[in-house]
C-alpha cells in the first residue's frame, strides 16, 4: 500500500522547496523527495576537505526574489549584501566596480559606465516585472489574461519612450562585445562586463543574446550581490524549514526513478529503491530533459514535444573549483579588506571570447576566465581559524570533453586553472592544502542536472519567456495531465531566485487542481 | 575535384521493362520519385479487370520502412492510434498516425513480419517523422522502398491465379493475413490486402525476382483475364471501396499551413482506429479533448442521384443551396454499383447516416456549362463490398 499525497515534488532544489512550501501553506499534503542527502539541489554548502566548507555550485546570491522571502516569511542572514567586484590585472592596476561606479579607468569610461548601468537597469526592470509572472500563452486559444500580460509587455516597452524603445529593441538580441567596445576604452572594463554576460552559459561575448543574459542577472536584484551566512545551504535550510512548518514532508536520499503514469496521466512516483508514492499531482524540480526523457519517458508524451525537449540546449560549460588554503593568497594591489569582494579574471573582451573558442570544439580553455571569491573571509564558519576557502567559477569547461573526463583530464585542467590564477596571485600554489574541481560532468552526476548546466537550459531568446523550456509548455503545466515543472528549466530561469517555484505553485493553485 | 553524378529524373520500378512493353498510352506521372503509369491500354477496361477478373498494379513506389529493435512494439504503439499489441505476427493492420494535435499525418498498413519486426507501408514518405518519434526509444528504422518491390493482384480471379502459379495454401490466407511462400527458388511474401475493396493480394519480393514474378503471374493469369492496371483504374476502385487518399480526401497535417485544414481520425470517419484504452499514443490528449468537445468536420460517403460525377462540388443542407456545409473530395460514377458515388467533408453536426444533403454539380455539354442540384444521401457502408472480399477460402472464380 502506498501513501497518497496531494502533491509530490521531485527534488528539493531551492525552487522545489519554494513550490512545496507554498502548496503546503495552501493546505495541501505535500511530499518532497530529494536524491541527495542534503536539501538545496545546486544551492548547498558542502564540506570538501576536513574543516573546509563551500557553496558547492551556486556561490553568490544575485536574485532571491523579495516576493518569495515575503510569502514564506524567510529570514536569511547574509555576511555581505553589497559585494564589490575587482577585475584583476597582472600588473596590479585593477579595476574596481561598486554598484554603478567604477574606478581605475579613465574619466570617460566612468561616465560611460554610469550611463551603461542606468540604461541596463532600466531595461532589466522590464524583465523584472515578468520574473514573477506566468508567461502568456501565444496560441489561438490564448486566454484574456494571457493577452493582457502580453499587451502589458508591449505597453511597457512602448512606455520607455521612442529613443529608449529603439535602443532596447536594438540591444536585446545583440552581443555584449559590440556594446562594450562601442562604449569603453579600458580592456579590463570590457573584459569584466563580457564575463558577467556569459557566466554559466555556453556563449561567448560575441554570441548574440549575451546582452539578454546580462540583463537577466541584473533583473533579479538590481545587480546587488550577496553572500549568505554559512553558504547556500542556509537559503535551502530556511526554505526547507518553511516547507516543514507549513506541513510538507521532506525526505532525503530518495532518488526518484520514474514518474508513474496511469491512464495517460501522472499518478505518482517510484524511487530507485522501488518505493511508490501516489499523487495525482507530480511537480518536478528536475531539469526538463531529465524530467521528460528519464522520469516520464518519451513514449508517454507527445512526439513533437519530446523532440523539442530533446533538443533543448543545455550543455554546461562552467566548472567549480574549490581550494582549501592555509592563508589568503597575496594579490598585488589588493588591500586586505577587499578580499571580501568578488574577483574576476577576464583581462579583455578578446580574452573571454578566445577562452570560449576551445570549448566550441570540446576542449577546455587554454586561458580560462574566473569568478573568484573567498567566502571564509567574512564567514569564519567555513574554514578553520586563520585558514581560508576559495570558491571559483571557471569557464570554459565543456560538458562533453573530446578526450573524455577522467582523473587525468580533470587534474590537468585543475593544474592549468591554478597556474592561470597564479599569474595574479603569485603564492597561490603554496597555500593550497586541498582542492575540489567540479566539471559539468561532475555536476550532472552529483546534482542530477542534465549536461551539468546549472540554469537547466541555456537562457537564450529561443528558450526564454513564452518558450521556456519549450513552446506550448511554458506555463509550468507539462503536456501530461498532473505533471508540472517548477525548476530553473521553467520561466524565468536559473539563479537562486525562487521565482520559478513560486510561479509554478501559483499556477497549480490557480488551476483549481482537484487534489 | 570531381562531382559525383546523382541520378536524375524518375526512378523505374523493376517491373518497368514488362510495363513498357504493354504501354499504349504513354501516360506516366511521378509518385514519390518513381514513374507510375496512369494506365496502359484503356483505363475503363483496366478498372473492369479489377471487378470482373484480375488487375495488376505496381506497388513498388509505396514507401516501405522496416522497424526493428527491442522497443519496436512500444514505438509503433506510440506512433499509431490503434492498439498494435493486438496485431500478432503474420497479421497486417491498417492504421493512421497523428501529430501532437491529433491531426492525421498519413494512413498506411503495418505488417507484423515476425515477433518485434514490422514493415510500415504508406503512400507518402515519413522518415523525418519516424525518426522524430524514435527519440528516447531503442528502434532502428530502415527505408527499404528501393529494395523491396511489389505487385497488387486484385479482383475475383486473383486467388485462382496465385494457385495456378503454384502458390500452395494461398486460399487459406485470411483478410489482413500475410505469409511467405515458395516461389521458384526463392521466397515471396503475400498479404491479403489491397486498395480496391475486393478480393485481392499484395505480393512483396526482392527486386531481382521481379520480372520472374511478373512473367509467372501473367502466364498463369492468361485464362483468368489478368490485365496490368494504372492509377486511374485504381482511383475509381478505391472510391467505390470508400477508401480515403492523402492529398485528395485529407491533407497530411505536416503540410498544412492554415489552422483547421488538417483532419483528425474522427473527422475522417476512422473512430474505430482510435483506442483510448491502449498505452499512450501520439495525439491522445488532443483526441480525448476532441472526443469530449466534438469534431468540426465529418467525412461522408454520399450516394448521389443522377449519373453526373459531383467533382469538386459544394455540399448544401437544403436544395436552395444558400449555405454550404461542405465539399466533395472524390467523386465517380460507379459502373459496378450503378451508383453516383462520392466522398466529401461536411461541417458537424451534418453527416449523420441517412441525412439528405444536396450537391451542386456543374457539367459541360458542347462547351456550354449547366448546373444541377442533386440530392445526396449519407451512407455508412462502402459502396462496393462483395462477400468474396471476406470469404476464406475465396470461391473459385
Amino acid at each position: 500500500m502506498s501513501d497518497r499525497y496531494d502533491a509530490i515534488v521531485v527534488g528539493a532544489g531551492h525552487n522545489g522547496l519554494v513550490c512545496a512550501s507554498l502548496l503546503a501553506k495552501a493546505g495541501k499534503k505535500v511530499l518532497v523527495l530529494e536524491a541527495n542527502s542534503q536539501v538545496g539541489g545546486a544551492a548547498v554548502t558542502r564540506s570538501f576537505a576536513e574543516g573546509y566548507s563551500v557553496s558547492a555550485v551556486a556561490h553568490l546570491l544575485y536574485q532571491l526574489q523579495p516576493q518569495v522571502v515575503k510569502d514564506l516569511a524567510l529570514n536569511i542572514e547574509t555576511v555581505s549584501n553589497d559585494m564589490g567586484t575587482i577585475a584583476l590585472s597582472a600588473d596590479g592596476n585593477h579595476v574596481r566596480f561598486n554598484g554603478d561606479e567604477v574606478s581605475g579607468v579613465g574619466h570617460e569610461d566612468v561616465v560611460q559606465f554610469r550611463d551603461f548601468r542606468k540604461r541596463m537597469k532600466r531595461f532589466a526592470k522590464l524583465l523584472k516585472k515578468f520574473l514573477n509572472k506566468t508567461p502568456p500563452r501565444l496560441a489561438n486559444d490564448a486566454s484574456k489574461s494571457d493577452l493582457f500580460t502580453l499587451a502589458q509587455l508591449g505597453l511597457d516597452i512602448r512606455r520607455l519612450g521612442k529613443v529608449e524603445m529603439q535602443e532596447f529593441l536594438r540591444l536585446i538580441g545583440m552581443n555584449m562585445r559590440d556594446e562594450v567596445v562601442e562604449r569603453f576604452d579600458s580592456d579590463l572594463l570590457r573584459g569584466a562586463i563580457s564575463l558577467d554576460a556569459v557566466m554559466g552559459t555556453h556563449l561567448g561575448p560575441r554570441s548574440p543574446n549575451t546582452i539578454l543574459t546580462y540583463l537577466y542577472r541584473l533583473a533579479g536584484g538590481d545587480g546587488a550581490i550577496s553572500q549568505p551566512t554559512g553558504g547556500m545551504s542556509s537559503v535551502a535550510e530556511a526554505l526547507a524549514h518553511s516547507a516543514r512548518e507549513n506541513g510538507a514532508t521532506i525526505r532525503t536520499n530518495m532518488k526518484v526513478k520514474r514518474i508513474v503514469i496511469e491512464n495517460g496521466r501522472a499518478a505518482g512516483v517510484e524511487t530507485e529503491d522501488g518505493e511508490r508514492f501516489s499523487s495525482w499531482l507530480v511537480v518536478s524540480n528536475a531539469d526538463p530533459k531529465s524530467t521528460i526523457m528519464d522520469l516520464v519517458q518519451a513514449r508517454n508524451v507527445e512526439t513533437e514535444f519530446t523532440h523539442r525537449i530533446h533538443h533543448l540546449r543545455m550543455r554546461g560549460n562552467a566548472a567549480k573549483l574549490h581550494l582549501a588554503l592555509d592563508g589568503l593568497p597575496t594579490i598585488p594591489g589588493v588591500e586586505k579588506r577587499e578580499y571580501a569582494d568578488r574577483f574576476v579574471i577576464a583581462p579583455d573582451d578578446h580574452y573571454v571570447e578566445r577562452a570560449f573558442n576551445n570549448a566550441k570544439y570540446g576542449e577546455t580553455s587554454v586561458k580560462p576566465v574566473f569568478e573568484i571569491c573567498f567566502p571564509s573571509f567574512r564567514d569564519t564558519s567555513l574554514a578553520p581559524t586563520g585558514k581560508h576557502v576559495m570558491s571559483a567559477i571557471v569557464q570554459y569547461v565543456p560538458f562533453e570533453l573530446r578526450e573524455g573526463w577522467s582523473n587525468k583530464t580533470r587534474s590537468a585542467f585543475e593544474k592549468l586553472a591554478i597556474e592561470t590564477m597564479a599569474e595574479y596571485m603569485p603564492d597561490l600554489a603554496d597555500r593550497i592544502t586541498a582542492s575540489e574541481l567540479l566539471t559539468p560532468a561532475d555536476i550532472e552526476e552529483q546534482f542530477h542536472i542534465h549536461g551539468g548546466h546549472w540554469h537547466h537550459g541555456e537562457l537564450t531568446m529561443d528558450q526564454f519567456l513564452f518558450t521556456r523550456p519549450v513552446g506550448g509548455a511554458a506555463q509550468y503545466a507539462m503536456p501530461l495531465d498532473g505533471l508540472y515543472l517548477c525548476g530553473a528549466g521553467a520561466h524565468p530561469g536559473g539563479g537562486v531566485s525562487g521565482a520559478a517555484g513560486r510561479n509554478a505553485a501559483r499556477e497549480i493553485l490557480k488551476s483549481g487542481y482537484s487534489l | 575535384m570531381t562531382i559525383q553524378e546523382v541520378p536524375q529524373g524518375r526512378l523505374r520500378s523493376p517491373f518497368y521493362p514488362r510495363q513498357a512493353d504493354l504501354d499504349r498510352l504513354f501516360q506516366w506521372h511521378d509518385w514519390k520519385g518513381y514513374a507510375s503509369a496512369e494506365g496502359f491500354y484503356d483505363t475503363t477496361l483496366e478498372y473492369f479487370s479489377v471487378r470482373n477478373s484480375a488487375g495488376v498494379f505496381d506497388l513498388t513506389p509505396m514507401t516501405k520502412y522496416r522497424i526493428t529493435g527491442p522497443d519496436a512494439l512500444v514505438y509503433i504503439n506510440r506512433l499509431v492510434t490503434r492498439d498494435m499489441s493486438k496485431i500478432k505476427p503474420g497479421r497486417v493492420a491498417y492504421a493512421v498516425w497523428c501529430d501532437d494535435e491529433g491531426q492525421v499525418i498519413d494512413d498506411g498498413t503495418i505488417f507484423h513480419l515476425k515477433q518485434g519486426e514490422y514493415r510500415l507501408c504508406s503512400q507518402e514518405r515519413h522518415m523525418a517523422w519516424l525518426q522524430m518519434s524514435a527519440i528516447g526509444m531503442d528502434v532502428t528504422i530502415v527505408d527499404e522502398t528501393e529494395e523491396v518491390c511489389g505487385l497488387a493482384l486484385q479482383g475475383p480471379t486473383s486467388c485462382s491465379i496465385l494457385k495456378a502459379m503454384g502458390i500452395e495454401g494461398i486460399e487459406t490466407l485470411r483478410p489482413f493475413g500475410m505469409a511467405t511462400y515458395a516461389f521458384q527458388d526463392t521466397e515471396i511474401m503475400i498479404s491479403r490486402t489491397g486498395f480496391t475493396g475486393d478480393l485481392g493480394y499484395e505480393v512483396w519480393l526482392s527486386n531481382d525476382k521481379a520480372l520472374d514474378l511478373w512473367d509467372a503471374m501473367f502466364d498463369a493469369g492468361k485464362i483468368y483475364g489478368i490485365m496490368a492496371m494504372g492509377t486511374e483504374a485504381l482511383e475509381q476502385a478505391r472510391i467505390e471501396a470508400g477508401f480515403i487518399a492523402a492529398y485528395v480526401d485529407f491533407l497530411p497535417a505536416n503540410v498544412t499551413v492554415r489552422t483547421g485544414r488538417s483532419r483528425s481520425p474522427f473527422e475522417l470517419g476512422l473512430d474505430w482506429l482510435v483506442d483510448f484504452k491502449k498505452p499512450n499514443f501520439n495525439g491522445r490528449r488532443a483526441l480525448a479533448r476532441e472526443k469530449r468537445n466534438g469534431s468540426t468536420w465529418q467525412l461522408v460517403k454520399l450516394d448521389i442521384e443522377g449519373n453526373k460525377p459531383a467533382h469538386h462540388s459544394y455540399i448544401y443542407s437544403t436544395s436552395k443551396g444558400k449555405k454550404d456545409v461542405g465539399f466533395i473530395t472524390s467523386a465517380a460514377w460507379s459502373p459496378v454499383c450503378k451508383q453516383n458515388v462520392a466522398l466529401g467533408t461536411v461541417r458537424s453536426p451534418h453527416g449523420k447516416v441517412g441525412e439528405k444533403l444536396y450537391v451542386e454539380i456543374y457539367y459541360q455539354r458542347e462547351m456550354h456549362w449547366s448546373k444541377m442540384m442533386a440530392e445526396a444521401t449519407v451512407v455508412d457502408k462502402p459502396f462496393w463490398d462483395p462477400p468474396r472480399k471476406r470469404a476464406t477460402p475465396p470461391g473459385p472464380f
